[in-house]
């Protein structure tokens, strides 16, 4: 086995919170240490907020996860200042194959648009990239940063109350108590504190298992997304190969619901079915080999009085579209601004419904798209199968079949159209770019725009007059004054038919508002909104 | 709002639909299945009108009729 899922990352060590004679109190507590509850710290933490991590475990998460991490969720990494050792870890894609049956039936090529500081997409391990994100926090701790992760200290009791929460925590050296002003559960599909609060969890179980084997191999496929619907190596299912970086490849193989789970995963059973898929020659060792089954459902309230729920544990998809640590990451970069803002008393605290609306928005639409893919994948009638086939028979020499091909969605960023923080729309500028909507990266003479953006509320004057300064009410607001006039990207993406336009961004990149030039009452009143205080 | 067009509009309309039958001569029941669908994929595309579609695919729903 990889020496990765050995190593603890963050052993435990006694903490002087165990020896307190009554419970010590945190601002913010975060339960899990998985991609997400590793990225709330990161945010927090470097906005200064103090931040505690509790996770039962104290190495990265076992087995074969995520591979696959679009854009917007790089975007996010950026932000959190760890995108770069992923990207440069990861192997970027953009290109892959559809098969059907016996034969090739089509190749894509995302053709990602230029002047954009990240790739459309990179497969990296989940291993790898939780292992970057606790260096990250071990970065900024020695730095001074207070955030601090306390391996395994399991959450086994919380009681929730107005103002605050009190947990029980379990640890090698038995049990102590902490309370938090706030808690953002994170931990994970199969969450504790969701059942500690008596709170449901509904949705759709697919009835399949899917065999998931990483391998080890020195093979000359192409770095592309390869899917196969019904292949003669594993009829009437499908199979996905995809690369990731170190040789090690992802197979994705459908065997059915009607399996013995245990006897599946046995090398003697899996080898041979890999043989069958790569050649009988491939040399090719397991890395590690698991049966899922999957879920989409979420909850109905991510927000729970002082308890935030964000990641697998407030939603659950099936990894058809790379969905799940991204939205994820799309959570924690919707919460911790708004949760600053409140701690620090410039947001009332019903900012926090916000947060609640956006990213339930954004769990629909990840749930939809990949309710849709599972079904096209796996159809659950016979008619739905001769549709499908009826597609995928059509796709390999007509054109026009092929958007109906759906081997998953993959995972792009959310819009909150209509959303309760958004402020005025102006005519004529481009509906990328509309109230709600993520930035889009452009390059500037001296580097990304996306990197200029971020963390704080900011104006984005282009080609427009505006003052060095806005502050209301305690938040101080960056302009950023900005010419599209020998910038085509920047000109396409933000003003479209207009000549002017003044941007209002949220502190995740976000846009709040826009307008065609400098309104000062306008503004305000825009920033009044986006904070919940209006 | 554009509307589904329901007013008889193929010219020939016998000799089309011995064409229709004839494709599926000799067919199985499941290659006569298959056809079908390419065929409603081939034409639905061809409208391309969403809206026309899903007033295609509500007339069809709502004119069945009850088989015992
Ligand atoms: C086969 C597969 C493929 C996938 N592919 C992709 C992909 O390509 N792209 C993508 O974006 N997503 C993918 N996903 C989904 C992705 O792995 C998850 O969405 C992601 O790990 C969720 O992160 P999380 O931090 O919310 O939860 P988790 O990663 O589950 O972390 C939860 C953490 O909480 C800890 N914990 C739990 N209970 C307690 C407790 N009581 N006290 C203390 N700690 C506790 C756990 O030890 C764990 O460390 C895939 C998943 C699978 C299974």
């Amino acid at each position: 086995m990889n020496k990765i899922f050995e190593t603890p990352l963050y052993a435990y060590r006694r903490s002087p919170d165990q020896d307190a004679s009554r419970p010590v109190r945190h601002p913010v507590v975060i339960v899990g240490a998985g991609p997400v509850g590793l990225a709330a710290a990161i945010d927090l933490a470097q906005d200064g907020v103090p931040v505690v991590v509790l996770d039962d475990n104290d190495k990265v998460s076992f087995g074969s996860r995520a591979v696959c991490y679009a854009k917007r969720p790089l975007e996010i990494l950026d932000r959190l200042g760890c995108g770069a050792p992923m990207v440069d870890k990861g192997v970027s894609w953009k290109a892959g194959k559809v098969f059907f049956d016996e034969r090739q039936i089509f190749g894509f090529d995302l053709l990602p648009e230029e002047g954009h500081k990240r790739p459309a997409f990179i497969n990296l391990q989940q291993y790898y990239f939780e292992e970057y994100m606790v260096r990250r926090v071990h970065e900024m701790a020695a730095a001074g940063a207070p955030v601090e992760i306390r391996g395994r200290n399991r959450v086994v009791a919380l009681g929730a109350h107005d103002d605050h929460v009190r947990i029980e925590i379990d640890t090698p050296e038995g049990p102590y108590e902490l309370e938090a002003d706030w808690l953002i559960a994170c931990d994970g599909a199969n969450s504790g504190l969701r059942r500690m609060l008596g709170l449901d969890f509904v949705g759709r179980i697919f009835e399949d298992n899917f065999l998931i084997a990483d391998v080890i191999m020195e093979a000359d496929f192409p770095t592309e997304r390869w899917f196969w619907f019904d292949p003669p190596f594993n009829r009437g299912q499908s199979a996905l190969l995809h690369r990731q970086p170190d040789n090690v490849w992802r197979i994705d193989l459908q065997l059915g619901w009607d399996i013995d789970k245990e006897e599946e995963k046995k090398p003697e059973r899996v080898i041979p079915r890999i043989k069958a898929m790569l050649g009988e020659d491939v040399k090719f060792e397991l890395e590690w080999v698991s049966i899922y089954t999957f879920q989409c459902r979420r909850m109905e309230n991510f927000v729970h009085g002082r308890v935030l729920f964000a990641g697998d544990s407030a939603h659950q998809v099936s990894p058809f579209g790379a969905r799940g640590a991204n939205s994820g990451l799309q959570d924690t970069d919707n919460l911790c601004w708004k949760l600053k803002l409140v701690i620090d008393g410039h947001a009332p605290e019903s900012l926090i419904a916000s947060y609640n609306w956006e990213r339930v928005f954004g769990a629909d639409e990840n749930i939809l798209n990949s309710t849709r893919s599972t079904d096209f994948i796996t159809p659950k009638s016979e008619i739905s199968r001769v549709f499908r086939d009826a597609v995928l028979d059509l796709a390999a020499g007509h054109e026009f079949a092929r958007p109906l091909v759906n081997s998953g969605r993959l995972s792009v960023p959310c819009v909150y159209d209509e959303g309760p923080l958004n402020g005025p729309d102006a005519p004529g500028l481009p509906h990328r770019s509309r109230p709600g909507a993520p930035a889009s990266d452009a390059p500037l003479a001296d580097g990304w725009l996306m990197d200029r953006l971020g963390n704080r509320f900011q104006v984005l004057a282009i080609d427009a007059d505006a003052p060095d300064r806005l502050e209301e009410g305690g938040i101080e607001v960056e302009i950023l004054h900005l010419s599209a006039e020998d910038n085509p990207a920047l000109a396409d993406r933000y003003l479209g038919k207009q000549h002017s336009a003044v941007y209002l961004m949220r502190p995740d990149q976000h846009v709040a508002a826009r307008f065609l030039s400098w309104d000062e009452a306008a503004l305000r009143a825009a920033l009044a909104r986006a904070t919940g205080r209006a | 709002m554009s509307k589904l067009h329901t007013h008889p509009n193929i010219a020939d309309p016998d000799g089309f639909y011995a064409e229709l039958l004839a494709v599926h001569d000799g067919l199985t029941k499941a290659e006569s299945d298959a056809l079908n669908a390419r065929l409603v994929l081939i034409l639905s595309n061809h409208v391309g009108d969403r809206e026309i579609l899903s007033q295609a695919l509500a007339l069809a729903a709502r004119t069945a009729r009850a088989v015992a």
